[in-house]
């Protein structure tokens, strides 16, 4: 029973843990070629699953509704980076900080005039209701197994799109050096714009794709967005394969930790205490692996020192 | 500087003038709204001493503030209902006294600032950024599953503390108190930046391989500044619960954390008053914008982000800028 139990968190985790790469993906590209620290990161995860939510109740199409998310949070990114990011890029991250916070205050309000406060729903298609049989006893649901794949997917094409493609040796480029590849020619202020916006896409279709399971809402991205914080910390900031490592490791010990943190605690505790120990501790658990991680290597497991 | 000094003895005049305004309309409404601006006014001047002074960004703070909060809102509940806190390893009550609850939360912030910061201070930069983020975020998750204290509800408690020899629930007396934590700890912060102490933080936000090269240890020294910086911050938090006689989560949320910094940058970055007038530029436009429209925090990003873009450094280098204009 235990392992079975222990199985399907370890699902859960993994789960949670490719949604959270979605979103440090971008972070850790954003901060890596143009050095900035995105905190409206998580209003992308928000604008993508109004977007969605917004075309599945026009079409009734969850794949339509998809491919709204990618692209609500992808134009989004365009406009935003045109408008405000741009000019952030030189500044200190004091102001970076400050200016992208000051941006989730008025994107959400902004989302919250068009949707009001009131939670949407997305529907999960037909076809991906229900379970899934794995092996003989355990079952797990057809929907977040399609997450994990959906993120396996995205996780090879941004692989093969970085290692394998003509933008991503200008990603790479920039990454190492932004001044030489502009002097080489390179549109710079273009490249910025695409990379901003494959980062938000990101985000969006993460927001859809979790909106499905949880609710829609405005203010749904800032907690995600700190777990991806901690990810990229984790990970070492400005590394993909740091974010994809740390973000699993995050999804993982986040969801395994709660479970049975408090059931753990019950060899040592008396039931009720040990439920609500392990529960406190079970929520504060990531940014302990967090703290452990920087005391052995401040610059995250694959961070540039 | 000549007319910031001037605008300063300004700002000083006002927060005498607005309470006894208040008092004489009978508009106790006014004394507690800028007993408000005081209290998160300490809060600023805390993170102030890191961020402004010693190029520390903390986007945490709310850790201490939510912290001193927390420790008062506990203490009082005990007194209050006559339960030990603890029983092991030595027996403790509570107490609803602020002689009392302020030097335990002095300690405490102080503790909590010490641990973190020597995690945090290993790093720089970005990383410093977001695990100061993460270690605030780290104590919400905290306090909204611990179920002892209200969980995600919060914390009310009934009466504020009490000082001897005054009445703390009457609005004129309690913002005296809280004035005279703000001009205690501006006071403070004006010795420390003019200190020696105070040039070698100062020094490191300019160049710390400098500060190293002359053989200060720059990393006790910040951490130094951070501690200072976090027990001033949670000292206001403390006030804070007493101001609202209650405490909740929220306040330890990464938001509180970025409105802090707000009323830092707002008002002008290591600028003694810059704290105050942002808290206090914060709460009008809080008030007036939002008697007008629901979202008004909307309109407050955009004024940010035009600030951020445009004005750069605060409300205080308006008043700068018209000595430069006049010489």
């Amino acid at each position: 029973m235990t392992s079975i139990l222990f199985f399907e968190q370890l699902l859960n985790g993994i789960q949670f843990g490719t949604m959270l790469f979605l979103m440090s993906a971008g972070l850790t590209l954003i901060f890596g070629v143009m050095g900035l620290i995105n905190l409206a990161h998580g209003s992308f995860y928000m604008i993508g699953a109004f977007s969605a939510a917004l075309i599945a109740s026009l079409t009734g199409s969850f794949w339509l509704a998809l491919l709204a998310s990618l692209s609500g949070a992808a134009i989004a990114g365009v406009l935003i980076e045109i408008i405000i990011i741009r000019r952030l890029y030189r500044r200190d991250h004091l102001d970076q900080v400050l200016a992208t916070f000051a941006l989730i205050l008025l994107l959400s309000e902004a989302v919250r005039w068009c949707f009001g406060a009131f939670p949407l729903y997305l529907d999960i298609p037909e076809n991906l209701n229900g379970t899934f049989p794995i092996l003989d006893e355990i079952i797990y649901s057809k929907y977040r197994l399609f997450i994990i794949f959906m993120g396996l997917l995205i996780a090879t094409g941004l692989y093969i799109l970085i290692t394998k493609t003509r933008l991503g040796v200008r990603i790479r480029a920039g990454q190492n050096d932004r001044q030489m590849i502009s002097a080489l020619g390179v549109d710079i202020s273009k490249l910025y714009t695409i990379v901003f916006a494959l980062g938000a896409s990101l985000a969006g279709l993460a927001g859809a794709m979790i909106g499905a399971i949880q609710s829609v809402e405005v203010g749904m991205g800032e907690p995600i967005l700190i777990l991806a914080f901690v990810v990229i910390v984790i990970g070492g900031i400005g590394s993909i394969k740091g974010a994809l490592i740390g973000s699993i490791l995050v999804g993982v010990t986040d969801t395994i930790g709660r479970i049975f943190l408090p059931e753990f605690l019950k060899i040592f505790m008396e039931p009720a205490s040990a439920t609500s120990v392990g529960s406190s501790i079970g929520s504060m658990i990531i940014y302990i692996l967090m703290a452990l991680i920087l005391i052995i290597k401040p610059s995250g497991l694959f961070g540039k020192t | 500087m000549i007319v910031e000094k001037i605008f300063n003895k300004w700002i000083l005049f006002f927060l005498f003038l607005i309470p006894i305004l208040g008092f004489v309309f009978e508009e106790p409404y006014y004394i507690t709204l800028t007993t408000k601006v005081v209290i998160l006014g300490i809060a600023g001047v805390g993170l102030n001493l890191a961020l402004g002074y010693c190029g520390l960004i903390s986007f945490g703070h709310a850790a201490f503030f939510g912290l001193g909060g927390y420790v008062t809102g506990i203490l009082s509940f005990h007194a209050m209902n006559s339960e030990l806190m603890f029983s092991w390893p030595f027996v403790t009550s509570g107490s609803s006294e602020m002689l009392v609850i302020w030097p335990i939360v002095i300690l405490l912030s102080a503790f909590l600032a010490l641990i973190i910061g020597f995690l945090s201070l290993r790093t720089t930069g970005v990383y410093f950024i977001m695990i100061t983020l993460a270690f605030a975020q780290m104590l919400y998750f905290f306090a909204i599953s611990w179920p002892n204290y209200g969980g995600e509800d919060g914390l009310s408690i009934y009466m504020r503390n009490s000082l001897p020899m005054v009445n703390t629930m009457d609005p004129l007396t309690f913002y005296v108190i809280c004035l005279f934590w703000l001009l205690l700890v501006i006071f403070i912060s004006a010795k420390l930046i003019n200190s020696s102490f105070g040039m070698a933080f100062q020094a490191i936000k300019q160049n710390e391989e400098r500060v190293k090269s002359v053989g200060i240890e720059t990393f006790k020294v910040k951490l130094l500044v951070f501690v200072i910086s976090g027990t001033i911050t949670g000292l206001a938090g403390s006030l804070y619960t007493d101001l609202n006689r209650f405490i909740s989560p929220s306040v330890l949320n990464w938001q509180m954390s970025g409105e802090i910094m707000v009323f830092v940058i707002l008002g002008g970055i290591a600028r003694l008053y810059g704290p105050l007038v942002g808290a206090a530029f914060f709460i009008v436009l809080e008030q007036t914008l939002g008697s007008y429209t629901e979202n008004w925090q909307f309109w407050l990003g955009l004024i940010l982000i035009l600030e951020i873009l445009y004005v750069r450094s605060g409300i205080l280098s308006l008043f700068e800028k018209k000595l430069k204009y006049e010489k």
